[in-house]
């Protein structure tokens, strides 16, 4: 297999975009990643395309034929991968096999997705296409309780009082909010940025015990990046970012993973093969953007990435290890809870981040001296999970 | 087995489930394989319909089809067999409240309770949720 590389990167701001389709949000993001590739039009061969629920919000389906030939691919082989809330990740991950196969050198990665102007009952009801939808469905379970059930089982399993864990949960509110406070792409920029843990406790309750800033918010937004092989793109740019390690992995409804909800078996898979394949171990991560979709989830994925012992995720937020200036730095863009979560766009977001912060070019809110940086994305109730390490160098 | 095999039962006031004929352990809500082996050597069985809430959450904020049912309480339950379900807890919001995370280890008995179908929900006729009753 042959050794990948990132050329370029390119992301809406992520927010409310009512004027804008789901088709200008991709090419909006796509031309701001090709921009930075040096190459032509003509060298892309193929686009690999995450939305998720294009469907319910837009009324619109087989989009990535429409989005290939938006932005001046016609006729090229174009995909639309969907995961859920890890539809970029799968397609980006499914692009770099592709390249490193030898299959194609050069193609187009991204996503887009429209949850905010849709609306709370539209969104929310789109998002819970991805629990179980016969058997969890039934009972009303949304996003926000999947979580809500994960945080309780949580608090019981490791002892610990659930006002206590709630505290640190809203720790995890307040950092991101922080960093997303100053990420002038975030959905939250110049807002949200000097919250309070007794704000985040106070806040409107969504689904007990979780509040409404316990959760990221509903967005509109876009995402792209175009990879290479790595010879090709150690020609092209100055500073290739390259995939050392990717990971997959899948599961059934909640109900199938019982108590292993709060310990997300799949994504420990997933980060297992991504670590194996890059020949590292979590020592070797500088950073990570981790799928926080609700502030427990951002805890229990720490854990399973094996970041820190099982139980121990929440102290290590309470502790300041998580924050920019700690030992491994979660979310320093905001993540989802302060950039904002336009689902199918979400992924490849993650690896914007990574990318601009390898390259020294993540102004507001840089890690200090990051050269290796992890991803995180998690797919509806761990029924997809994408884990993805790059580096600045190649081996 | 069908899934409204399984919902018809609830009405009924029967858990539905599968016994493995390889390892013996069961399966629940119905499934194409063993939950625990993988085997399809499956036998349809009438489960005890008990079981205890090992989680639980008070849902504000619903999606649409859902709306005029809120707020509940979603949970899920192991059956005494070891399989979780997923249902609603039986109780007014006031006493979830009260409760709390006392609620987890508490004892319940399903049944199930019929409420208007949505647009997207498999069933066009009806839908069908597992109810968990308190024992006192």
């Amino acid at each position: 297999m042959r050794d990948v590389a990132v050329l370029g990167v390119g992301m809406t701001k992520f927010g409310k975009h009512p004027d804008k389709s789901l088709v200008d949000l991709f090419a909006e993001a796509f031309y701001e990643a090709f921009e930075g590739s040096n190459i032509e039009l003509k060298d892309i061969q193929a686009l690999y395309y995450g939305n998720f629920v294009g469907e319910m919000t837009d009324g619109s389906g087989n989009l990535s034929g429409f989005m290939a030939d938006e932005i001046g691919l016609r006729g090229i082989p174009a995909i639309r991968y969907e995961g859920a809330c890890a539809s970029s990740s799968v397609a980006f991950r499914e692009a770099v096999r592709a390249v490193a196969a030898g299959y194609y050198d050069i193609v187009a990665v991204g996503g887009s997705e429209r949850l905010y102007t849709a609306g709370t009952e539209i969104g929310t009801r789109a998002l819970a296409t991805a629990v179980d939808g016969v058997y969890e469905i039934t009972a009303g379970l949304t996003f926000p309780g999947v979580f809500a059930l994960a945080a309780r089982l949580y608090a019981k399993k490791y002892e610990i009082p659930l006002e206590e864990l709630r505290e640190m949960m809203a720790m995890v509110s307040v950092k991101n909010h922080k960093y997303g406070a100053i990420n002038p792409k975030a959905q939250f920029y110049g807002k949200l940025g000097d919250l309070k843990v007794e704000d985040v406790l106070n806040s409107r309750m969504i689904s007990s015990p979780l509040t409404l800033l316990d959760c990221c918010p509903m967005t509109d937004g876009g995402s792209a990046a175009i990879i290479a092989a790595a010879d090709l793109a150690e020609d092209l740019v100055d500073t290739p970012i390259y995939v050392r390690g990717t990971g997959q992995s899948s599961a059934g409804g909640l109900f199938r993973q019982k108590e292993d909800i709060i310990r997300a078996v799949p994504r420990r898979t997933a980060s297992q093969m991504a670590f194996k394949e890059a020949n590292m171990s979590p020592k070797d991560i500088d950073f990570v953007e981790i799928h926080d979709c609700f502030t427990i989830a951002e805890i229990i994925a720490t854990e399973a990435m094996g970041f820190f012992e099982y139980g121990q995720g929440c102290y290590a937020v309470r502790d300041g290890v998580t924050s920019i200036d700690g030992d491994l730095p979660v979310n320093p863009d905001g993540g989802l809870i302060g950039k904002g979560h336009p689902v199918g766009a979400t992924g490849v977001s993650q690896v914007y981040s990574v990318v601009k912060q390898l390259r020294g070019e993540f102004k507001e809110n840089p890690v200090k001296n990051a050269e290796t940086a992890m991803t995180d994305t998690l797919g509806g109730d761990f029924g997809t999970l994408v884990n993805m390490i790059f580096s600045v160098h190649r081996r | 087995m069908r899934f409204v095999d399984f919902f018809n039962a609830l009405l009924e006031g029967k858990v539905i489930g599968q016994k493995c004929n390889d390892c013996g352990s069961y399966t629940c809500p119905p499934k194409a394989t063993c939950d625990e082996c993988g085997s399809r050597n499956l036998e349809a069985v009438e489960m005890s319909g008990r079981g205890v809430i090992r989680t639980f959450t008070t849902t504000y904020v619903a999606p649409s089809g859902y709306t005029e049912e809120t707020p509940y309480t979603v949970a899920m339950v192991e059956l005494d067999e070891g399989p979780w379900i997923v249902g609603r807890i039986d109780l007014p919001n006031e006493e979830v409240e009260k409760l709390g995370q006392e609620l987890i280890g508490a004892r319940v008995s399903v049944y199930g309770k019929e409420f208007p179908t949505e647009p997207f929900y498999p069933d066009k006729k009806r839908r069908v949720v597992p109810m968990f009753k308190l024992e006192r």
